[in-house]
């Protein structure tokens, strides 16, 4: 059964208090970029840098960042899965880097990423923001933004949907039985 | 797509949507060689083994870097000074390999077919460095990696195949993918250097250059083996490069944005004039930096794949 968790509005209003947040808490200049998670957290990225540059009016640093060649599970999937690349057109040396993605579940896709910026130089610092916390992680990992927290169970799929991609903005949970 | 196939034997083998995936998971492995860290961990723990019974000095090195960035472990097997030379064979080299619990073997073989009888027989996932004269996938897949780069979408291209296609595995493999992309494909060389019924695979044949790059977007100038001149296929070079050559002169009677490419390496005077080859047409050092990327892609892919290319091709 799928149970819809937020509409557009409430969506838009986590997004809007997420940037709050980011606001608060990183430096101001340009210490601090955006960089989304391929593929949601890349367009979640886009939208919170769109609110941050109108809270302080001045232009973000933004990238994209591919977590794919620094998955730990590549040899346990059944093929490869597909790779949309990486594009962070700015050294990370002493930025603040707000890592973006949909949703935080056992933690080792923010590993991963947290791998992935290593190979491109030395952050000052890294934050996570996870638009949905669903629990279940196996890592010790926790974000330092989220829009909201949802009790799930391990079978539960969690769908964040974009207009981008999906032409609404929504959080949907697929609960386990009827598995999508 | 996703890609499921253990093995890259051919383009011969594969579709056109297994070609595209190919090449957009080459173009996010392009980003990772302008990092200063050129490297990332997709092959850890993975080892390649590079198996080449041919002399090979830049696909083998196009593949080996190919190899660290992905961060594998790699064994290169000298063929000249190893048991082949004892009268081991191609099978039992192989599966001494595989002993050793390899993931790929990237083989290069004189004998046309050599990796699809070994993709049949082993485990580990076979890439085809260059069989005999039937395919040079890899090379195909850069060529067209790069025509793509230049021109977007190929369907309805127009790309000229010049020189000795009789014994151009690399001919062959761009045949094979620029017809499945739907690019219009024609040959151009000495009637002794081009295959009787080749147009069969869905491309014209003229011995008239000129007419041929009349319309052309590409024009992809093969390497003539200087060996063959002994085996009295043409005259000479001399009229071979007046009459297949591509230099200044020539290029000037056509589109000023007619690509040049050469899987090299190039006898300069004989293809290509010295200045078209270092002109602004020329795209030849984009190719061998984009092979390195689709070399990384395919590595990549196949290890994840587990799917056997179905009998009849393998067999």
């Amino acid at each position: 059964m799928m149970r819809r968790i937020a509409d557009a509005v409430a969506f838009n209003r986590m997004l809007d208090s997420l940037a709050v947040k980011i606001d608060e808490q990183c430096p101001k200049g340009g210490g601090t970029a955006i960089v989304g998670i391929q593929r949601r957290g890349v367009h979640l990225a886009e939208r919170l840098a769109v609110r941050l540059e109108s809270l302080r009016g001045v232009p973000l640093l933004r990238g994209d960042l591919d977590i794919t060649f620094y998955r730990d599970d590549l040899s346990m999937v059944a093929q490869q899965p597909v790779v949309h690349g990486s594009h962070l057109p700015f050294a990370l040396d002493d930025k603040t880097i707000v890592l973006v993605d949909d949703v935080i579940y056992t933690g080792r896709t923010a590993r991963a990423a947290l791998d992935a910026l290593t190979d491109y130089g030395r952050p000052r610092a890294v934050r996570l923001c996870a638009l949905v916390d669903r629990g279940w992680r196996e890592l010790p990992i926790q974000p330092d933004f989220t829009g909201i927290v949802v009790p799930t169970r391990a079978k539960d799929v969690v769908h964040v949907r974009v207009r981008e991609l999906d032409g609404e903005d929504a959080i949907d949970i697929a609960e386990g039985e009827e598995e999508v | 797509m996703p890609w499921d196939k253990k093995d890259l034997l051919g383009l011969e083998y594969l579709t056109a949507e297994e070609i595209v995936t190919i090449l957009d998971t080459a173009r996010a492995f392009s980003e990772i060689s302008t990092r200063t860290i050129k490297k990332v961990p997709a092959l850890r723990g993975k080892t390649v083994v590079n198996l080449f019974y041919e002399p090979s000095t830049r696909t083998r090195a196009s593949f080996e870097l190919a190899e660290m960035r992905l961060s594998a472990d790699i064994i290169n097997f000298n063929v000249s000074v190893s048991s082949v030379s004892k009268g081991e064979t191609l099978l039992d080299t192989v599966r001494n390999l595989c002993a050793y619990k390899v993931d790929v073997i990237v083989i290069r073989h004189a004998m046309s077919g050599a990796p699809m009888y070994l993709a049949r027989k082993v485990d580990c996932s076979v890439v085809n460095a260059g069989d005999g004269t039937h395919e040079h996938p890899t090379q195909a897949l850069l060529d067209i990696y790069t025509l793509r780069e230049k021109l977007g979408e190929l369907r309805g291209r127009h790309v000229v195949i010049v020189g000795d296609v009789a014994h151009s595995r690399v001919a062959r493999s761009n045949i094979w993918g620029l017809t499945k992309l739907g690019a219009r494909v024609t040959l151009v060389g000495p009637p002794t250097l081009i295959p009787r019924e080749i147009e069969q695979l869905g491309v014209q044949v003229t011995s008239d250059l000129d007419e041929a790059l009349r319309d052309a977007d590409a024009v992809n100038m093969l390497r003539i083996q200087r060996e063959r001149e002994k085996q009295v296929l043409f005259p000479s070079l001399r009229e071979y490069a007046k009459l297949f050559g591509l230099g200044q002169e020539r290029l000037k009677r056509h589109s000023r944005s007619l690509i040049v490419m050469h899987p090299g390496p190039i006898n300069r005077g004989v293809e290509l004039s010295g200045s078209v080859a270092d002109g602004p047409n020329s795209v030849i050092l984009e190719q061998v930096t984009n092979g390195l990327a689709v070399r990384m892609a395919v590595l990549f892919l196949v290890t994840g794949g587990t799917t056997l290319h179905p009998e009849h091709l393998t067999s």
